[in-house]
């Protein structure tokens, strides 16, 4: 039986969970219903988050669908996530592995090597004159490169990697093994959490980026969803960003909503999925790291 | 003499049993010296007068009149204020926040209900701050945004929160806190996860009540995490957020709104004062440098004397 004091602690529990709750799902949701906002409605966006389903109009997402501009961007967006991760992934976790070798001769070296610009951040022009130095200017590469190895996703990595036992590794080691075998063979397979997680961190970032796009790529063809969604959004009446018959009938509010929604779709898609692996991964190289 | 041979003849070996491994070291090792140290190489001109015609290397020097000049410039106390005062914030809402909402959450016994939560809270996260911006302009537009749709319906005036400099500032921290406050729970979440049960028995036992638990108990199980998060966040406290400023920020709140970083990008990538916006870079991360590697000793040695 529980005491009169815990129960009313316990409700105050649930009342803080349910206004959390709202307070995190009322903006989500009134995106969502403005998105499938109908043309005919009249009325305060108040009350059109309460329009009942059946009354929805996916005007907006046919316009959207249909318009070859923002599938480009959708494509582009998604050339760079692809690629984006996979750079990504080949070139940390080698980096990740070698840090993680215990024996390695240099390893301290290696260690300050990969902190040192980690900590002392020269800022954004340094790093500008590099990347337009080397021609990636209009290349969707500008994107993912220059941050094709985050170094706190690379400690990360590290952390993990070192917490696996070294039995394992010597065994490998001792039957003559190369380096290069125990970490594809032994490392790899046990890592499957923390490449989903650090995968989806640098696919989360890739899909986000904002700053290189509007850096880096000035033709129209390339520019990834990011960049049109922030055209889209600022454009008060549609204006020379967007031609406003490109998009059918549809209110424009609707369309700045819907093309929100569909920005974060596979965020919201993926995001299930490896959610039970990236507080498992966190947590394991965080405790080592 | 002949032991300083062995431990090289051993070192050699070493170093050629791992060989393979400088071997796949080769590739990130050229791409951490091109994306990494040659920006830090390009840091020099900072102190050079930089045009693009001469280039890094052929501008001329000038000593130390780029940090002279943004010292002296009005900017600068008015920057390193906002800056200071968006960090600061942000610190003193979201961390308490995220400490409560993980404690809750811990606490709870209701496990959809839990579960939906954590799940919700974390979703943000994983948006841009151009989604962010979207989003807010659903909420905020002054002229048919849902809040000043209630407060129209309340009797009361619509403000237009994005471009009035007294809402503005709150905006910017709160919907940090919105976005981030899931995310940030999830290591106390961690550290709460590691507390002993039977703290909680013995105190059962004793008769303590619940609440009496939480804050004997699991409150100070967790402290050494948060004075952990607390310094790493002020090892960091000149970034201020440059990709949320940068979407939410407009003209009229410039004043209240520009930090270091949106100010640097805006002074090298538009007016092309290459020069005196990487001085600006470089003072920025020399403090950074500082802070970081004070707090990085500080947690290192709190954790030694406590209950981590």
């Amino acid at each position: 039986m529980m005491p009169a004091s815990d129960k009313f602690f316990h409700h105050c529990l649930d009342v803080f969970l349910v206004v959390t709750l709202i307070v995190v799902v009322i903006p989500l949701w009134s995106t969502i219903t403005q998105s499938f906002r109908p043309n005919t409605f009249i009325g305060s966006n108040l009350e059109g988050m309460f329009l009942p389903p059946w009354k929805w109009s996916t005007a907006a997402y046919h316009a959207l669908l249909g318009n070859n501009g923002f599938l480009l961007a959708f494509t582009n967006s998604l050339k760079i996530l692809i690629f984006g991760v996979a750079t990504s992934l080949l070139l940390t976790i080698p980096m990740a592995y070698c840090l993680s070798i215990k024996t390695l001769p240099g390893r301290k070296l290696l260690t300050i090597f990969v902190l040192l610009p980690y900590l002392f951040n020269v800022g954004l022009i340094p790093s500008y004159l590099v990347i337009s130095g080397i021609g990636l200017t209009n290349h969707l590469a500008a994107i993912f490169l220059p941050s094709a190895i985050s170094t706190y996703n690379c400690l990360i990595m590290r952390g993990f990697f070192e917490g696996i036992p070294e039995e394992l590794k010597e065994s490998a080691r001792i039957d003559g093994a190369p380096e290069w075998y125990v970490l594809v063979r032994i490392i790899l397979p046990l890592s499957k959490p923390i490449i989903l997680t650090i995968g989806l961190y640098y696919g989360v970032s890739f899909w986000n980026d904002f700053l290189h796009a509007m850096l880096y790529l000035n033709e129209n063809s390339l520019q990834p969803l990011p960049i049109l969604l922030r055209n889209i959004l600022i454009a008060s009446g549609m204006n020379e960003f967007v031609e406003v018959n490109a998009f059918g009938d549809a209110p424009i509010s609707a369309i700045k909503a819907a093309s929100v929604f569909m920005s974060a779709i596979p965020m919201i898609i993926a995001y299930p999925f490896i959610q039970k692996y990236f507080t498992k991964g966190t947590l394991l190289g965080s405790v080592k790291g | 003499m002949t032991k300083r041979t062995v431990a090289k003849g051993k070192l050699w070996d070493e170093i050629k049993h791992h060989r393979s491994i400088y071997a796949i070291l080769i590739i990130p090792a050229v791409y951490y010296f091109i994306f990494k140290y040659l920006p830090i190489w390009n840091g020099q001109i900072a102190f050079k007068d930089f045009t693009a015609l001469s280039g890094v290397m052929g501008s001329p020097w000038c000593g130390l009149k780029n940090f002279v000049d943004f010292f002296h410039s009005f900017y600068f106390w008015e920057l390193l204020r906002n800056t200071l005062f968006y960090s600061f914030g942000k610190l003193l809402v979201s961390v308490p926040l995220s400490i409560i909402l993980s404690v809750v959450l811990y606490e709870s016994q209701r496990k959809y209900l839990r579960s939906i939560v954590q799940t919700l809270t974390y979703l943000p996260h994983f948006l841009s701050w151009v989604i962010m911006y979207g989003i807010l302009l659903v909420l905020l537009a002054p002229g048919d945004g849902v809040v000043n749709d209630i407060i129209k319906a309340c009797g009361g005036q619509p403000v237009p929160f994005l471009t009035d400099t007294k809402a503005f500032p709150w905006i910017v921290i709160l919907s940090d806190a919105w976005k981030e406050m899931g995310w940030s729970a999830i290591i106390f979440i961690a550290a709460l996860m590691a507390i002993d049960p039977s703290l909680y028995e013995a105190a059962m036992v004793e008769g303590a009540t619940a609440f009496q638990r939480t804050m004997n108990i699991t409150l100070p199980s967790i402290r050494p995490v948060i004075y952990m998060v607390v310094l790493l966040k002020l090892g960091t406290i000149l970034d201020a957020g440059f990709n949320q400023m940068f979407m939410l920020y407009s003209v009229p709140v410039y004043s209240v709104g520009d930090i270091i970083d949106t100010w640097v990008y805006r002074q090298g990538l538009l007016e092309f004062q290459f020069s005196l916006a990487t001085a600006v870079g470089i003072f920025k991360g020399i403090i950074g440098l500082l802070l970081i590697t004070i707090s990085n000793q500080l947690v290192k040695r709190m954790s030694d004397s406590s209950i981590l």
